[in-house]
């Protein structure tokens, strides 16, 4: 998942940016300031939403707080004023910080500027808290995700249509408070409202069995007999497929590949990037290879939590790397397929895909399957997945890189040295190589990971 | 059956074992005490090739453990939490370590079923995961996994911690079993000297790494060993 967030930091990065450059540019006869406020409504509610279904209250870490000598009330506000070092509150400063920067340089007024900007803290810390308590409120309801989707959608509609027009509001607001300081204490005092609400709420929660209970999860068994025709890797392979869709850390890193999917659609319609067809090459080892990336990154720190059962039960190391292997060429074949459709945009689209994808089965499942012999970081499977950045360490940033700058490197040169066709053939080659090789490389491999068994086994072992 | 020659693990300088020589005939029940720290669960661990030895080795049936894995298919083991996979259910779990030692479901059935009583009827069918079971109940599904296939050794780490009175009776009596009707070597460590001497044929007494007490256990073994851990306590 460290991907992901750095992905997102560097996204708010170049929003906060190239924003002011940006409105002008669309907006020449209007104030890029204003219009930045006009959208933040926008982004109130779209930040909402994604906090309800990635953001929980830390609420479990404060179990061995209970039996302290420690007020109630005391533990309440650790959880609550702890919520606050959300990742979640610190990326839009990535953006904030850079515009307010560029307004400054632009002559804005300084003190408008710096009030602005504790204006949308503050309204990050609202949305935080609002957060919670709308989640503790849909907790009970059975489908629980309806009242944010209602919420936001009604306030959406309502907007759209003109029926209240929230964001004009919110942006008039903003701006007065803005060039008028004293207004702050408007936000303000919503944000102690909320503060207070959610206190109210969580002390009458704070016991055992109640908002601390772990919650046990029905049994969802299926017959994985078909994984039988895989021979002796099939014992790990359903093991593997439970992995993933049992825990929610590796289950998310299959609802990425919807996101994954989607990718392209960032791109290939932008007329700019027709005949850029390095990039092809770039998405199509991330479109047919996002579940690769995404699971083999924490090859074998999945299964860290029972390693020990593992090495001292009566199996081969082969064929433990082998189901993963499997799995992870059966993902990209099946991504390959889904990504067809992009042949809408040019079938040389769809060859790079292709390219990409037996690059990926040939090359990268081995790369990134020597990562993981360096892997020395435990991973707690039942964590909340959206960035979490356990297990994460400079084993993924080393391998992630040439995961996908190395064939996008390999095919840009070879097109541009010499054409598109002799960069594709350049990619299926290596791929082929690696299918062709297959065998070597696992036992390559498989000595890799018994050397560092040990190690491996000394470091799971341990929280970190 | 299993031998142990020359044996010290050190840990930054520390010694944490240190065994001359230790022989453990095939067939007997063995029980390993000592307070924490004196490297009972290092023992298993090296035994279990999960650690590596600072010096010495061990052999299990004329295999070196930390020069082949050949000794894997005769033995068995539970030490900790960490043998089991959390995310999958009682059922699954046997099915699966039986898979990895050759069993077919019939036969993990077959074995599993015999321990219907020890279960108490908070194993088995229960829909749950073991993630979710309580300590004791996750402890008697990692014992009765470890009988799985017709293991030869078998090792128990502190088996007794954690489960009821009821079911801590229970365990002595498979223990006891398996060494007199199958000639199953058992190794079991434990905190609780009565339970240890009542399964036990013998008893060797760990302290800081080095073995202590050696004692073929006796009506008299309780009480001796009661007093020499008396005996460190004062001093």
């Amino acid at each position: 998942m460290g991907f992901f967030a750095l992905y997102f930091i560097i996204i708010f990065l170049a929003l906060g940016v190239g924003m002011f450059p940006m409105l002008k540019k669309i907006f020449p006869e209007s104030d890029p300031f204003v219009m930045f406020n006009s959208f933040i409504f926008y982004w109130i509610l779209g930040d909402l939403v994604i906090r309800f279904f990635f953001q929980k209250l830390p609420v479990m870490n404060v179990k061995p707080l209970l039996t302290l000598p420690l007020k109630r009330k005391k533990v309440v506000n650790f959880v609550l004023g702890k919520s606050a070092l959300s990742f979640f509150n610190f990326l839009p400063l990535f953006a904030i910080v850079p515009f307010g920067v560029t307004l400054i340089f632009k002559d804005y007024n300084v003190s408008v500027v710096l009030v602005w900007m504790l204006t949308i803290v503050i309204i990050t810390l609202i949305n935080n808290y609002l957060n919670f308590i709308i989640e503790s409120l849909s907790a009970k309801t059975e489908l629980s995700f309806l009242p944010i989707i209602l919420l936001s959608g009604g306030l959406f509609v309502l907007n759209h249509f003109e029926i209240i027009n929230i964001s004009e509001l919110l942006a008039v607001g903003i701006q007065s408070i803005a060039s008028n300081p004293l207004y702050l204490v408007v936000p303000v005092l919503i944000l102690v409202g909320l503060y207070i609400f959610n206190f109210k709420i969580l002390r009458d929660k704070l016991f055992l069995d109640s908002s601390l209970k772990t919650k046990t999860q029905e049994v969802h068994a299926s017959n994985l007999e078909w994984t039988k025709k895989f021979g002796d890797i099939a014992p790990f392979m359903q093991l593997d497929l439970k992995l993933l869709w049992r825990n929610k850390r590796p289950k998310s890193s299959v609802w990425m590949l919807i996101l994954g999917l989607l990718y392209g659609l960032v791109f290939y319609p932008n007329p700019e990037y027709q005949d850029k067809e390095f990039f092809f090459a770039f998405v199509g080892i991330f479109i047919t290879g996002i579940f690769l990336i995404n699971f083999g990154q924490f090859i074998p720190a999945w299964d860290s939590g029972y390693y020990k059962l593992l090495m001292s039960q009566n199996i081969k190391y082969k064929q433990y790397l082998k189901s993963k292997y499997t799995l992870m060429t059966f993902s990209v074949i099946i991504l390959f397929v889904l990504s067809i459709p992009y042949v809408y945009f040019g079938w040389k689209i769809l060859l790079a895909h292709f390219a990409a994808a037996i690059y990926n089965i040939g090359v990268n499942t081995h790369v990134i399957l020597i990562g993981g012999s360096f892997n020395r970081k435990k991973i707690n499977l039942n964590e909340r997945a959206a960035f979490n950045f356990q297990g994460t360490g400079a084993v993924q940033w080393i391998i992630g890189l040439p995961l996908l700058i190395l064939p996008m490197a390999i095919f840009g040169i070879a097109n541009w040295l010499f054409s598109f066709e002799i960069g594709i053939t350049v990619l299926i080659f290596l791929g082929v190589l690696g299918i062709v090789l297959h065998e070597k490389l696992m036992k390559f491999i498989t000595k890799k990971y018994l050397a560092s068994k040990y190690k491996m086994i000394a470091a799971f072992d341990q929280d970190n | 059956m299993i031998t142990t020659t020359n044996l010290s693990k050190k840990y930054n300088g520390n010694q944490v074992l240190n065994i001359a020589h230790l022989e453990i005939p095939k067939g007997q029940s063995f029980g390993l005490v000592g307070n924490n720290g004196a490297g009972k669960t290092t023992y298993f661990s090296l035994l279990l090739d999960l650690i590596q030895p600072t010096t010495g080795h061990i052999t299990s049936n004329d295999i070196q453990v930390d020069l082949s894995e050949d000794w894997k298919p005769f033995t068995s083991s539970f030490i900790d939490e960490s043998f089991l996979i959390g995310y999958l259910t009682a059922e699954e779990y046997f099915y699966f370590i039986g898979e990895l030692r050759g069993q077919n479901k019939a036969d993990v059935d077959a074995l599993v079923n015999q321990f219907e009583d020890f279960f108490h009827g908070e194993i088995l069918k229960q829909k749950k995961y073991l993630r979710d079971l309580s300590k004791g109940n996750q402890k008697k599904a990692g014992i009765v996994a470890a009988l799985i296939g017709n293991p030869e050794v078998i090792i128990l780490d502190e088996p007794f911690a954690n489960l009821d009175p009821t079911t801590q009776i229970r365990l002595k009596k498979i223990i006891k079993d398996l060494g007199e009707q199958k000639g199953v070597t058992v190794l079991v460590s434990s905190h609780d000297l009565s339970h240890v001497t009542d399964v036990c044929e013998r008893i060797v007494v760990l302290e800081k790494g080095e073995v202590v007490k050696d004692i073929v256990t006796s009506g008299e073994t309780l009480k001796e060993l009661e007093s020499y851990f008396a005996g460190t306590l004062e001093v």
